[in-house]
């Protein structure tokens, strides 16, 4: 492969796995919150955000790869892992090197999920809303379609997207436990159903 | 033998458990998981571990079944 | 109001609640070991459980040597049933009953952390209590919140660990991960008081149990404690006559017995909660017939209702609903179709689904209820109401009768 075809190929693996994991974050909030999507059995839909992500990792893998192996930009094998080791601007590529430490640790923490503490998993699995800002950095940083055209236009959506995910996930979410059990007292007693016609009520 | 057991706090009634497992959890009238009393068949183990790992709050654990105690 | 207090025993205020009073009525602490003595006497605890307390010693002791971590003991004061007193009367009375049975049970399991868990009204005069001794092992006191579970022990546990008070789950068990995940033991003060009587050598500590009593005397509603023997007649604790309507036993978490019914059961006798009807928290109140049994207890429910922990989705979701349903059914009013038939799934739907015994207790109540006043259930569907007096019998705190 020559030297263009694999800066293009990694350009393009890119920005496919940052759509990847805008996706992956939206699936986690729907999931998060017991959203359904129509049709789909609520294992899917868990299934769906834990496949997505493994897909992106691999355009991930294909994506740092060629940024290695590319001869036009010096970026040597230890820069995948460790930051700030590239000779190719070191900073830009430092945020997707510390991006692809968070998204080796959550995938890790998740493949082994049932046997490490569930506080562990949590905290390494919210992370991802670390990851996601420094391969938005990243990408705005190192690469270099986005500064115009249809790539800015993709990278632009896909942060909006993710941040109005996160802002409907965090309107959404449940009160605290202290808090419920007296709201769901008001909302019935308020309410024209007794009993039957109420929405059920969330305990997180 | 084994069996499911359920924390109820950790459960917020995702419901997958009773798509996986459907011969031995039933979600009652609010989507909250409701476990067949006992130990898990055997020919159900593998799947009733499946559960376990799948629930997004880790609510389910297979436990080892013990004699009851207060 | 507490307007009186009667019968000797624990609650005997001769000597005052200072020390010197304390001293010349029971005489100093004898270093004799709690676990014998508590099973020497048969002691149940009277925290509402009603479990023997020599077995539960044994147990954390058993879980102190297993883990090798030294034990807490937690006196719990917490009293979160509105209607209880009696746990507020000793602390206030005999303070010093419960410390010294707070002191002989840390000794015997080799504690080093003991905890005095009470109302924050109740604190500074323990403070001033506790100031007055001179005790091997120190003694924290921890304020609780007036909410009806802060007493439930796991929840206890939770907020002396500075969370909520709110109940955890019960795997792994208090006894072997409790405080600052330690084995802890949690007694309700009155039976430490007990124990404090029995490892002096006085068996018949064991023999009875506080009582709060709540009844309507010539129009007004007359609250007191009082020392009963266990396995006496219910008729000896409260007037039953014409007057009362039915009595409720045990507490928000207890049963109505109709007042023919009441008047010829007796306590639950002592050491077996099997025979009699049980005591749970030591309450008992006598409903005047004036008063609608369904009315009260539909707002004794929207208050347990509302005391959810919110933590377990079917004690969220069951018991608001059962609490409306109850509300409707207390109004002289048709009843709506398949309403009764939703409350009782409803009640199905939640026993035994939580991370404590919130919703069974809750149903237990609601269950007798529809028992006991099936008459009168019948007399609303018509349209009518044999109580007179709409006025609140029963102690529903913070919320509007």
């Amino acid at each position: 492969m020559n030297g263009a075809a694999m800066w293009y190929l990694n350009r393009a693996s890119g920005i496919v796995a940052l759509v990847l994991m805008t996706a992956v974050i939206v699936l986690g909030v729907v999931v998060r919150r017991q959203g359904r999507l129509p049709g789909l059995p609520r294992f899917v839909l868990v299934g769906l955000h834990r496949n997505v992500s493994l897909l992106s990792a691999l355009f991930l893998v294909v994506h740092v790869t060629t940024a290695v192996l590319d001869p036009f930009v010096d970026i040597g094998p230890a820069a995948a892992v460790v930051p700030f080791a590239s000779n190719w601007r070191p900073a830009a590529v430092a945020l997707g090197t510390l991006a692809v430490d968070l998204l080796v640790l959550i995938v890790v923490t998740s493949l082994v999920r049932g046997r490490i503490p569930i506080v562990l998993w949590r905290v390494v699995h919210w992370s991802a809303y670390l990851l996601w800002p420094l391969a938005f950095l990243h990408a705005v940083a190192a690469g270099s379609d986005v500064r115009s055209g249809w790539a800015l236009a993709v990278v632009l959506v896909c942060a909006g997207v993710v941040a109005g995910t996160a802002v409907v996930g965090w309107l959404l979410r449940p009160p605290p436990a202290a808090d419920r059990a007296p709201a769901a007292m008001a909302s019935i007693v308020s309410g024209a159903g007794r009993g039957s016609g109420v929405a059920v009520f969330r305990n997180g | 033998m084994s069996r499911l057991v359920l924390d109820p706090i950790r459960c917020t009634g995702h419901g997958l458990c009773a798509e996986l497992l459907p011969e031995g959890i039933v979600l009652d009238e609010w989507g909250y998981p409701m476990l067949a009393a006992g130990d898990v068949p055997r020919d159900l183990l593998r799947r009733a571990r499946q559960v376990a790992t799948a629930c997004p709050t880790r609510a389910l654990t297979l436990a080892r079944s013990v004699m009851s105690e207060s | 109001m507490i307007t009186a207090c009667l019968g000797p025993g624990i609650l005997d205020p001769s000597g005052g609640p200072g020390l010197a009073g304390h001293l010349a009525r029971y005489g100093s602490l004898p270093a004799a070991d709690a676990v014998q003595a508590a099973e020497r006497c048969g002691l149940h605890g009277r925290g509402g459980a009603g479990f023997p307390v020599a077995t539960k010693l044994r147990s954390v002791l058993a879980a102190s040597r297993a883990s090798g971590r030294r034990p807490v003991v937690v006196a719990n004061g917490a009293e979160g049933e509105p209607a209880s007193a009696k746990d507020a009367v000793l602390l206030t009375r005999s303070p010093h009953l419960v410390l010294d049975g707070l002191q002989t049970v840390g000794r015997a399991l080799g504690a080093d952390t003991l905890i005095l868990a009470a109302a924050p009204a109740l604190l500074p005069a323990l403070e001033a209590r506790l100031a007055e001794r001179r005790d091997a092992l120190p003694v924290r006191l921890h304020p609780v919140a007036e909410r009806f579970l802060a007493g439930e022990r796991s929840a206890l546990v939770s907020s002396i660990d500075g969370g909520p008070p709110l109940p955890r789950a019960k795997v792994p068990p208090i006894r072997e991960r409790g405080v600052t995940k330690r084995p802890t033991l949690v007694q309700n003060v009155e039976t430490l008081a007990r124990l404090a009587l029995a490892v002096r050598g006085d068996t018949s500590a064991a023999g009875s149990t506080l009582v709060t009593r709540r009844e309507e005397i010539s129009g007004l509603v007359r609250v007191d404690v009082v020392d009963v023997p266990l396995g006496a007649p219910l008729a000896d604790v409260v007037r039953i006559d014409d007057g009362v309507g039915a009595v409720l036993v045990g507490g928000y978490h207890g049963i109505w017995l109709s007042a023919e019914v009441a008047s010829s059961v007796a306590l639950e006798a002592p050491g077996a909660a099997a025979a009699g009807v049980a005591l749970g928290a030591g309450v008992v109140a006598a409903l005047p017939a004036s008063r609608c049994g369904l009315r009260e207890t539909a707002r004794v429910v929207g208050y347990l209702a509302a005391e959810s922990a919110g933590q377990c989705g079917p004690c969220l979701n069951g018991l608001p609903r059962i609490a409306a349903a109850l509300d409707d059914l207390a109004r002289p009013a048709r009843m709506p179709t398949a309403m009764l038939e939703d409350l009782l799934r409803w009640c199905g739907l939640v026993r035994g689904r939580g991370a404590c015994s919130h919703p069974d207790g809750t149903v237990r109540l609601v269950r007798s209820a529809l028992e006991v006043f099936g008459a009168e259930l019948a007399i609303h569907d018509a349209g009518g109401c044999t109580a007179v007096d709409p006025a609140p019998f029963l102690p529903t705190p913070g919320s509007s009768p």
